[in-house]
């Protein structure tokens, strides 16, 4: 019988109550008494040299309370890149500096020139149509591959080329990768392109700064996933603030998916000028301006090869990647296409020898970062599209060539740096055959091609490291921060706890979740915990929600602080008990001494330590509150198997996705109904990049989808019910709730699924199609059939 | 700046709006009801969707002086006084069906509109009705799956319990 | 958004008489026009709503059979009455999405005249007749290429009659992100003739495939267009599908807009 409370369990959510009411705070709910409102003047050239801005006329506008350039910022730092990649030279990577507001020239459409802050919005918006801003027009460089030429168009006039890096991944094992594909039996070869996603959380991004002169203190309500991160960056390399004068809150947000993880330009400004103006000013994203100031996500351009011997074992694999920075360097940005995706690439083989080329270039575009899943689904896609093709090529079932390579033994060191702790790949693919009903599928193709459809059967399996991450590891390559998490558990007179965690819930419903763990270790109802998240000045320092990290890391630290408290409370159970410590056992909230029918309640001996009147004060002081950061050993390796059916109307290139089912391997499960959730939301965004969404530019620079009414959203009409499975768990090795994380699973595993359906649904209508490039639209699935 | 009245979740509010003002600025900043969310400036979203006279409309894409006189239901007035969940709104929570809660008032209006015209319908007939709602967080899996449960329909057999 | 004064007449006299200001605008159900605004790609001083007109107001049915749909009917009522008009009731149906349908209207749709709108292919499909405040427009005479129309400044759509057809069809391939047509293709078989209107398609705005109706009114089947292709010559190319790709789906709709109809 499933579990009612605890781990395990599946709990309602508390935090939905006011979702369901209205009485969310989300941060455009804040409004800041006095507050003016700032309003972009955008670039809308991709490419220009500003010659003059003439503000004059537009100062002298109504409600006009200054209008800021980048003159106001000269002597302010630009928005920091928080990784440094090192390339195959053992060069740094070309690092171009990154203004609040552009400085003499503009890189992006969208790129901010000016800000209006005027008493409304819509005064400030007047004003800024009367700038003058004289603009002389470069060409824009949008291709990545021309924006390697020789003599190409630079997007930063201080670098020596439009390379960020060029790194080379292991790059001792080049000769010996080159030597096995000369020795290779067969050889398998896919150029593709991991399309440009815009991440889209529905709540577009706000900021509201504010300054208190009496005190000198700023603060910052922001949507941010890690407010003490954007208080770091912002404070140390941007404003000068140091963090004891900066407090940044992210109340309720509406959906990061990592876009809402980076430290923006905006969040700077509005700290700024409050300062400047002794106001708070406000700044409200609309979805047209999201779409060209939200850092975008994936936007790499592939070669992979995969080498095999006469028995089908994979020998090596080689790859060749561009990968778009966009005009600047996003927080996180160069991390993504190396370290985040380079150490994916064996993926759940145990292919010997990878080698993994990746060129990062700067672009006139907006600048990309980390998307839901941030490389590994890069890796993922490349890595099982290339095995499916090879299995078509060698006329071998897909399935069977992916078991015969598994890695089955562990822990195992993969040739691209990582060791993965556990793992059963056999097993989660049983679990998907199991409910993806793969005996029944010539029946429905045969149902199907009676209605005049083509029906597809894709499969694919997944590996991502999460949990991010060992602080030690990630220094060395390259990480300017840590990536640990902290918790403090406070324990209050009458019993009940708050914890303050540096994780930060933007829809994953930590407010239910992580009170579970303490209600299991403590034994008392999950009520008596509340969770406090999202405002540095509660908090200790934290890095916040992202990389599947915040049950791995953030509830490992929980876990941690609530340790000490357990054993303080067993002291002081101990104590008034009159019985040794060693003695003392905590079970359904009740302190006992073992072989006795001697006990105190969780709450007699909380009281306690407020109320120490009998109480060992010259051991322990009284109290009862506790800290720990918790730094993780080593990634987690959640792994799965996905499957995809599709149907493609001939007649249109249509393509409906009639089943998909996921089978993943997470460890063990804190809360089973959230799970789930993660892992429908993951596959919705997947199917949405695999059949929809396209972040697409012109060749002058122009974002051509640059709102919902050409980027593609996936609609619930879009997509099916999902089959979803988690029975398979091989715990964690080295975290103390032995979980992997869920978060990004579904968007890493689904769209190479989805894929390879469609190409087996058009081959198995005799077409000669082995590749269409996402999104697969019906044209670019009529065309391909019609080539 | 003229004076709008309007009947809201059955309570007679007024405030000053301009001829540019939308309905769903008015709900929000004039008479503080935040509840309404906007998440988009092409009427796709549904994130603001509310009920005008009794019909679910896109209050971003409305005139405040359009409502003028109007009767306006929002997601504040959805639970009972005492703040007890209506069917709808318990059958999101009983079923997962949000996560970050941004689309999901407009998703509950939306829903409310659909079941009152349609009490029991099919999973393509709701999927269809959302078509003017996004939702980034779920997938819709269990955004579908609680409204069908919210019409008195057996969702237990459907994938992924 | 730049300001406005706002208007909600009565009648259609109050409307026009609103309408002589200087840059006044009318307001159907505003599900295109206030987007525009909000990009400030509009500045009209005024907007005349014209959803407090009930005499513009409904579907009902002329004395020569006639459907008639008053100018201010949202798409939800046409969409409701398929008992009325099947084909032209499904069309209305699919047009955005149920919170759209209850605000836009036939008569916004007509003005504006989108290249991928729905309702220009109904009209122009049926031979509607489009009524405005001061005269009779054929839906042949009314439609002059992308957003444009023979409607003259301030005037208004008041009502379209549409002669309802033995049998009729509309067939949408939904652009996936807008929702919009990326090609729409209404078919209207009349005791003298079939009519196909297509939108979405071409940068010129709706249009009527003349092949196709010759080749439907001597043979009602979609075997009879079966190897009749449309020219990519003119037609739209975009993110969403190449020239070749629109043309194409023309005719693949034509023929089950037929198979439907039939």
């Amino acid at each position: 019988m499933p579990k009612d409370h605890g781990i395990g369990a599946s709990p309602k959510r508390r935090e939905d109550v006011r979702f369901l009411s209205g009485t969310g705070n989300y941060t455009d709910d804040i409004n800041v008494s006095g507050q003016a409102y700032v309003h972009f003047l955008r670039s809308d050239v991709a490419h220009g040299r500003i010659t003059s801005i003439n503000t004059e006329a537009a100062a002298a506008m109504p409600g006009v309370l200054k209008i800021f350039t980048g003159a106001d910022f000269e002597g302010v730092g630009g928005i920091p890149c928080g990784w440094q990649v090192t390339d195959r030279h053992g060069e740094p990577m070309q690092e171009p500096a990154h203004p609040v507001l552009a400085q003499g020239k503009v890189r992006y459409v969208g790129d901010q020139i000016a800000a209006v802050v005027a008493e409304t919005l819509e005064q400030a918006r007047d004003a800024a149509e009367a700038i003058e801003v004289d603009l002389e027009e470069l060409p824009a460089v949008v291709d990545m591959k021309a924006a390697l030429a020789d003599g190409a168009t630079k997007v930063h006039d201080d670098l020596t080329s439009n390379l960020c890096y060029d790194w080379g991944f292991v790059e001792e094992n080049k000769p010996a990768v080159d030597a096995a594909f000369e020795a290779a039996a067969h050889v398998t070869t896919l150029e593709l392109r991991n399309n440009r996603l815009v991440a889209n959380p529905m709540e577009p991004r706000v900021a509201i700064g504010d300054f208190n002169r009496g005190t000198g203190d700023s603060t910052l309500y922001t949507t941010s996933q890690n407010p003490h991160v954007i208080r770091l960056l912002m404070g140390a390399f941007v404003l000068g603030i140091p963090e004891h004068k900066l407090r940044v809150v992210a109340p309720d947000v509406g959906g990061g998916f990592g876009t809402k993880i980076f430290h923006y330009a905006e969040e700077a400004f509005c700290t700024f000028a409050a300062k400047a103006l002794n106001r708070a000013v406000k700044w409200t994203s609309t979805r047209s301006e999201a779409f060209i100031s939200d850092a975008h996500g994936r936007d790499h351009v592939t070669k992979i090869e995969l080498a095999l011997d006469a028995e089908n074992n994979f020998t090596a694999i080689r790859t060749d990647t561009h990968a778009n920075m966009g005009a600047y360097l996003s927080t996180f940005a160069p991390s993504v296409p190396t370290w985040l995706h380079g150490t994916l690439m064996a993926g759940n083989y145990k292919t010997p020898l990878i080698y993994v080329n990746v060129k990062a270039v700067f672009t006139n575009t907006v600048p990309v970062d980390a998307y839901r899943g941030a490389g590994r689904p890069e890796a993922t896609y490349q890595l099982e599209r290339v095995i499916d093709k090879a299995a078509r090529e060698l006329g071998v079932d897909p399935i069977a060539l992916r078991r015969q390579n598994f890695i089955t033994e562990f822990p195992y060191a993969t040739p691209v740096a990582v060791e993965y702790d556990t793992g059963d790949y056999h097993g989660t693919m049983d679990a998907l055959e199991k409910i993806a009903d793969f005996s029944g599928f010539e029946a429905r193709r045969k149902e199907s091609e009676a209605r005049g459809k083509l029906r597809g059967l894709g499969v694919n399996c997944y590996i991502e490291a999460c949990g991010i991450a060992p602080s030690n590891l990630v220094g060395q390559l390259g990480a300017r921060a840590g990536l640990y998490e902290s918790a403090t558990v406070r324990v209050n007179a009458t019993g009940g706890l708050v914890v303050m965690t540096g994780s930060h819930s933007h829809g994953q419903g930590h407010e239910t979740s992580f009170p579970q763990v303490i209600a299991e270790m403590i034994g008392i109802d999950e009520s008596m915990v509340e969770i406090e998240h999202g405002d540095t000045d509660k908090a200790p320092m934290g890095m916040g929600t992202y990389g599947s990290r915040s049950l791995a890391v953030g509830g490992s630290a929980m876990v941690r602080a609530t340790e000490k408290i357990i054993a303080k409370t067993k002291k002081i159970a101990a104590h008034l008990l009159e019985a040794a410590e060693a003695d003392i056992e905590l079970k359904d909230g009740t302190f006992s001494v073992a072989g006795t029918d001697k006990s105190v309640a969780w709450g007699d001996v909380t009281l306690a330590a407020y109320v120490p009147h009998n109480y060992p004060l010259e051991d322990i002081e009284p109290g009862l509150e506790e800290t720990a950061f918790y730094d993780p050993a080593n990634f987690t390796y959640p792994s799965g198997a996905y499957a995809c059916e599709v149907e493609v109307d001939p007649e249109t290139g249509k393509v409906t996705i009639e089943a998909f089912s996921a089978a993943d391997d997470f460890g063990n499960v804190v809360n089973p109904m959230i799970v789930d959730g993660q892992v429908h939301g993951g596959i919705g965004q997947g199917i949405g990049q695999a059949l929809l969404e396209n972040a697409a530019y012109d060749e002058n620079g122009q974002l051509l989808s640059a709102s919902y009414m050409d980027y593609a959203m996936p609609r619930a009409s879009d997509v099916p019910f999902y089959s979803v499975d988690h029975s398979s768990q091989t715990p964690c090795t080295h975290n103390p709730l032995g979980v992997k994380g869920c978060g990004e699973a579904g968007a890493i595993g689904s769209p190479p699924a989805v894929v390879n359906a469609v190409v087996d649904a058009l081959q198995s209508g005799g077409h000669k199609v082995d590749h269409v490039d996402m999104p697969v639209s019906p044209s670019r699935v009529w065309a391909a059939m019609n080539a | 700046m003229s004076q709008v009245t309007m009947t809201v979740n059955g309570k007679q509010m007024s405030g000053d709006a301009e001829g540019r003002t939308l309905l769903s600025q008015f709900l929000r900043e004039t008479l503080g009801l935040t509840g309404t969310h906007v998440g988009c400036d092409t009427s796709q979203c549904g994130a603001c969707v509310v009920h005008v006279d009794g019909v679910a409309v896109k209050s971003c894409t409305m005139l405040a002086m359009e409502a003028d006189g109007a009767d306006v239901s929002t997601i504040e007035g959805q639970a009972a006084a005492d703040g007890t969940l209506n069917a709808l709104q318990q059958a999101f929570q009983d079923h997962h069906g949000l996560q970050c809660g941004f689309c999901t008032p407009g998703m509950i209006m939306s829903a409310a509109d659909l079941l009152k015209a349609n009490p029991k319908p099919t999973e393509a007939e709701v999927r269809h009705h959302l078509e003017g709602n996004i939702c980034r967080c779920t997938g819709y899996h269990n955004i579908v799956k609680a409204i069908m449960a919210a019409s008195g329909q057996d969702v237990s057999s459907i994938a992924a319990e | 958004m730049y300001n406005f004064d706002f208007e909600k007449p009565s009648t259609i006299a109050d409307a026009v008489a609103a309408l002589g200001a200087e840059e006044a605008q009318a307001l159907g159900g505003g599900q295109t026009l206030i987007p525009t605004l909000k990009q400030r790609l509009a500045s009209p001083s005024k907007l005349v709503s014209l959803k407090g007109i009930s005499e513009m107001q409904g579907v009902c049915i002329a004395d020569d059979g006639a459907v008639c749909i008053g100018g201010a009917t949202c798409h939800a009522d046409v969409a409701g009455s398929s008992d009325v008009f099947a084909g032209l009731a499904g069309l209305a149906g699919g047009i955005g999405d149920p919170a759209v349908r209850a605000r836009g209207t036939i008569g916004g749709s007509l003005a504006n005249n989108d290249p991928a709108a729905c309702y220009p292919a109904g009209a122009l499909g049926c031979g509607a007749t489009i009524m405005t405040n001061s005269r009779e427009i054929a839906a042949d005479d009314y439609f002059e290429g992308m957003f444009t129309t023979a409607l003259e400044e301030g005037e208004i759509v008041t009502e379209v009659r549409f002669p309802v057809p033995e049998g009729s069809n509309y067939q949408k391939f939904e652009q996936p992100a807008s929702r919009f047509a990326l090609v729409g293709v209404f078919v209207a078989k009349f005791a003298d003739g079939v009519r196909v209107a297509v939108t979405g398609a071409s940068e010129e705005g709706v249009f009527r495939w003349t092949e196709a109706e010759a080749a439907l009114s001597a043979n009602f089947s979609a075997d009879a267009i079966a190897d009749l292709k449309l020219g990519s010559d003119g037609m739209i190319a975009d993110l969403h599908g190449t020239s070749e790709y629109r043309a194409h789906l023309v005719g693949v709709l034509t023929r089950r807009a037929v198979a439907a109809a039939a």
